[in-house]
């Protein structure tokens, strides 16, 4: 797993690489990571020979979308057939790859990705004809006789760069939207999950079309040299750093781009009726935080906001079904490579924040695996506190009371969900009008993202545009005003020379006031 | 300055100043009466600016924002209420629903030839979906955007709702500042500085561009009709300086003669014999404009295949219809954006061919086909992208508010008009209400054989899963 990760300016020589960690496995990381980027830096050469193949493949690309194959429901039908079979029979392999990548337990694979993947392709499928159709549009009377119509079309070639914490999954989910919109698709898998960039690419030619469906592997460079090309849009899924350079490098051709980001999602505790909800919502929230990818998901709860005086008992059963949930660790995901192994437990060996943790703590960086660990209140300006964690760490900050949270949460920058446990109404419809987020969900978390009704994406600095179900099919459409005129009627008065009685005639016809344009017409009024 | 604004733009909006609908309803409605108080000052400053005719003032200006506002104001209270969208079965029971949301404080740049619509009809969209607004409306056309700068603070709440004036340092100091939104229009070259600097800020952004507007037209048309169209939707839009003015007509070699005679005769007709003395003609924005437009042609391989028209009044800004057969396509007039008077010819052997040239170039913001053929026409509208189309007539489509307005590839990214506007500056948040009557254990580790079965179901949407699972199956040991 010797790669970089996804930073678009970075060139490692070894001698510039400097680790500065305190903690008891230091050197062999250091020597680890130094090892890696010797690799690297030798893989180089090789590495621009690859690039180089790029040109191609995007031409490729072009001349199967021009060719007009994509655009026939038979080929996208076929297509999306093509990658059900591929799930249903590459499912062991796939399990295999996400448990080789995280240490995904196969219900995890199922449940976020495979599952997924199989029902959106099966809804784009069965509602392919629907999206599909032209709608048609009212239209003025005095347009007559005309239609209008808004009439959906394929922007052409997309590009989607895919995530490492869900690699299956953001790659080809994304893919079904584009295939149904009738485009042709590049996808970059993430390099940092490389089985599973490996067995999407190995595999899936042999299940969809793929001189209109390819699969680039690589890692930053070839991001960037992927967006020296033109594209009919991108989608991004990953850090709002590298967003902003792929939103940048789009600026160039004027591709339109979609940014999948993250941000903090808050989990906002209120007090449960019963001693069973209480149990249910904390289901949910482990659920949500160490049940996948360990807390390495754009959409997990990032840390929840309780009021003091529930504190305890949230945390009694917490920590008790925290110990049912994960009596075998092999439950649960590790932490995808050394590097963001290193980052999170940087975060804890914070001075200021060392002393908030309550639970857990322990971690094993040859079998990347940090225990899911709970703090009380670290300090709100440490890094953990303002950064996005994407790990198993859960503070918990107390307010004094829970109406505080709607405050807290508008303080910090807009996340990709917000989650309450509440049954106060009151507090729901303040969290609702009063805050901002891509999705807000009430009494349970991530589930959102299995809803095709209801549309995926961020707002602010967890990002724009939003796709899953027939949102998927619109990302990837351009819908095209058409109307069509016939030579029956003809407005005489649009036409030079103008003068003040034709201009009166508009005026009256802009209102729809027929009658008065009639009377107007004939000159029985002024 | 810039920052300045933002700053107490987002402190209104913070304070939820724009988010009551009785806030936005009253914006719309004094700027409703703003446009019929003001109207004769308004004509007056797109006359000073472009010297555009009364007619095309009223027509595709001052009516167009009327009737915008009039459409949001109708059409709010209902876009604003969340919309109920089914759930799942894997979720029951739950609620789901779709609110939007205003994204915050936007920044509106608009263009110079239509400057007062291109300006007003964006910030009625903003206003409607909630936002507070700063528009920076065209240097180029000075006099409408001083009149929106005296004129919007005596009619609409100057605290969320602010006018920009300037040039270059200004547009760029406000793009250095942090939006929620940024809605261009213009072309592509500042539409990419545009963007790039919102990337920056992770602002998403509607780019409303231009191109080379096509017109086919096929022989068997009502030509006498056709050409009345095509005439008024060329020099009858601010004389062909309009983003959906038709650019070059595609027809057949030989329908041309014809087609150009028509043109000849209708031109004449509209606009006299000297078209340099009507007043029913825009004159040319600038001096660079005009130089811009004349140097097209001063290149004689191109002036050669002048067919009508020509002439040219440097003191006046004024540049007559002129039309052209034939122009070798290697030129700078039959590559770029023309945006002005000059109307070239193409021919081709057949008329499907058309469709094929048209595709060679880059999306058009518009395409239009004048023809009676219904194979043609579906041919035309499966085949060719472009922003927009509209078969025998020419730029009407933008008058009607249940169609996105917007472009493709070149022409721009992002639509408005009617509810598109308001869709343009607002988020659509998604809203998920769970209860705590289902609770699906088999979601949850250690994960069972048992489980994974269920959940299988449940993902599927199978109703027996979901019993299973409501049953509470598998059964935990506690």
């Amino acid at each position: 797993m010797g790669h970089q990760d996804h930073s678009f300016s970075c060139a490692i020589h070894p001698s510039s690489l400097h680790i500065h960690s305190a903690f008891t496995l230091q050197s062999e990381l250091e020597l680890e990571l130094e090892r890696r980027a010797r690799k690297l830096y030798e893989q180089g050469g090789q590495r621009t020979m690859a690039v180089a193949g790029l040109g191609e493949t995007v031409c490729e690309l072009r001349q199967a979308y021009e060719s007009g194959k994509t655009r026939s429901l038979a080929w996208r039908q076929a297509q999306l057939r093509g990658l059900l079979r591929f799930l249903k029979e590459e499912e062991e392999a796939a399990f295999a790859a996400l448990r080789e990548d995280l240490g995904k337990h196969r219900a995890e694979a199922y449940r976020d990705e495979v599952g997924l993947l199989v029902k959106s392709a099966n809804e784009a499928l069965r509602q392919l004809g629907k999206w599909t159709t032209p709608e048609r549009v009212w239209i003025p009377l005095v347009a007559f006789p005309a239609t209008a119509q808004i009439v959906p079309e394929p922007l052409g070639v997309i590009l989607v760069f895919s995530c490492w914490n869900v690699p299956l999954g953001l790659s080809l989910e994304p893919l079904i939207g584009a295939i149904a919109a009738g485009n042709a698709v590049a996808v970059k898998p993430s390099e940092l999950s490389p089985c599973t960039a490996k067995f999407i690419g190995d595999n899936i030619g042999r299940y969809v079309d793929a001189s209109a469906v390819k699969v680039v592997q690589g890692g930053a460079e070839v991001g960037e040299q992927l967006m020296e090309h033109r594209w009919d849009k991108v989608l991004f899924t990953g850090s709002p750093r590298i967003g902003r350079a792929v939103m940048a490098a789009a600026s160039r051709h004027l591709t339109p781009v979609a940014l999948e980001l993250g941000g903090k999602c808050p989990c906002i505790f209120d007090m449960m009726g019963s001693a069973r909800e209480l149990q249910i919502a904390v289901n949910r929230i482990i659920g949500a935080k160490w049940s996948s990818c360990a807390g390495q998901a754009c959409l997990a709860i990032d840390y929840v906001l309780v009021e003091e005086r529930y504190l305890p008992i949230l945390l009694k059963v917490l920590k008790s079904t925290l110990k049912r949930f994960f009596s075998d660790p092999d439950h649960m995901a590790r932490i995808v490579n050394a590097r963001h192994f290193e980052r999170l437990s940087n975060l804890l060996k914070d001075k200021a924040v060392a002393p908030s943790i309550l639970h857990g703590g322990s971690m094993d960086a040859k079998d990347l695996y940090i225990e899911p660990t709970i703090l009380l209140n670290p300090p709100l300006d440490s890094a953990i506190m303002t950064e996005e964690i994407f790990g198993p760490l859960l503070p918990i900050i107390t307010l004094k009371k829970i109406e505080d949270s709607v405050a807290f949460v508008r303080a910090m920058p807009k996340p990709l969900a917000i989650y309450a446990f509440t049954g106060d109404a009151a507090l729901r419809r303040r969290i609702v009008e009063e805050t901002s987020s891509g999705t807000v969900v009430f009494n349970d978390a991530l589930v959102q993202y299995a809803i095709d009704a209801l549309p995926f994406g961020g707002v602010g600095q967890s990002g724009f545009g939003q796709y899953h179900g027939k949102y998927s099919f619109e990302m990837f459409s351009h819908k095209k005003a058409v109307m069509k005129r016939g030579y029956l009627i003809e407005l005489t008065l649009r036409y030079p020379p103008w003068n003040e009685r034709k201009i009166n005639l508009m005026r009256r016809l802009y209102r729809f006031d027929y009658v008065g344009f009639v009377l107007s017409f004939l000159g029985l009024r002024r | 300055m810039a920052e300045a604004v933002v700053r107490e733009l987002r402190a209104s909006f913070t304070a939820g100043r724009t988010r009551p609908v009785e806030w936005r309803a009253a914006q719309l409605t004094a700027l409703v009466r703003m446009i019929e108080e003001k109207e004769a000052d308004i004509s007056a400053a797109l006359q000073a600016d472009l010297a555009k005719p009364h007619m095309e003032s009223y027509l595709h200006e001052i009516s167009l924002a009327k009737a915008s506002c009039k459409f949001s104001l109708k059409g709010m209270k209902s876009w604003t209420k969340p919309e109920k969208v089914p759930s799942a079965i894997t979720t029951f029971p739950s609620t789901a629903q779709i609110v939007p949301e205003p994204l915050g404080v936007v920044l509106i740049i608009s263009a110079w030839n239509y400057p007062f619509l291109l300006s007003i009809d964006p910030v009625i969209g903003a206003i409607a979906a909630g936002n507070a607004v700063v528009l920076k409306p065209s240097e180029i056309a000075p006099a409408t955007s001083s009149l929106f700068a005296k004129l919007l603070p005596e009619y609409v709440d100057n605290s969320c709702i602010k006018v920009v004036e300037g040039g270059v340092d200004e547009t760029t100091d406000l793009l250095e500042q942090k939006w929620d939104k940024i809605f261009y229009t213009g072309n592509g070259t500042i539409g990419r500085i545009v963007m790039a600097a919102a990337a920056k800020h992770l602002t998403p952004v509607a780019l409303e561009l231009g191109g080379k507007c096509p017109v086919i037209v096929d022989s068997d048309v009502d030509l006498h009709v056709a050409v009345k169209r095509i005439v008024v939707g060329k020099w009858g839009c601010n004389n062909g300086q309009a983003c959906i003015a038709p650019d070059y007509i595609i027809t057949t070699k030989s329908f041309a003669p014809e087609l150009v005679d028509s043109l000849k005769r209708v031109i004449k007709r509209f606009y006299g014999e000297d078209p340099l003395q009507s007043a029913d003609m825009s004159r040319i924005v600038n001096s660079k404009h005009f130089n811009r437009l004349t140097s097209l042609v001063e290149d004689k391989k191109v002036a050669d295949k002048i067919v009508y028209g020509g002439q040219t009044d440097e003191k006046q800004l004024k540049i007559a219809p002129t039309l052209l057969l034939d122009v070798p396509l290697d030129t700078a007039l039959m590559t770029g954006e023309i945006f002005g008077p000059y109307l070239p010819i193409v021919t081709v052997e057949k008329i499907e061919d058309s469709i094929d040239f048209i595709n060679s170039k880059t999306k058009p913001l518009a395409a239009y086909l004048f023809t009676k053929n219904k194979k043609l026409q579906d041919n035309f509208v499966t085949n060719v992208p472009a922003g927009g189309m509209l078969v025998n007539d020419v730029a009407l489509h933008l008058t009607n508010p249940h169609l996105p307005f917007g472009g493709v590839g070149e022409s721009g990214m992002g639509s408005y008009h009617g509810k598109f506007s308001f869709d343009c500056f607002t988020h659509k948040k998604a809203v998920l209400i769970r209860g705590f009557g289902g609770e699906a254990t088999a979601r949850y580790p250690p994960y069972t054989q048992e489980k994974q079965k269920i959940l299988r179901g449940l993902i599927n949407g199978s109703f027996i899963a979901l019993i299973l699972a409501l049953l509470g199956f598998p059964r935990e040991k506690r």
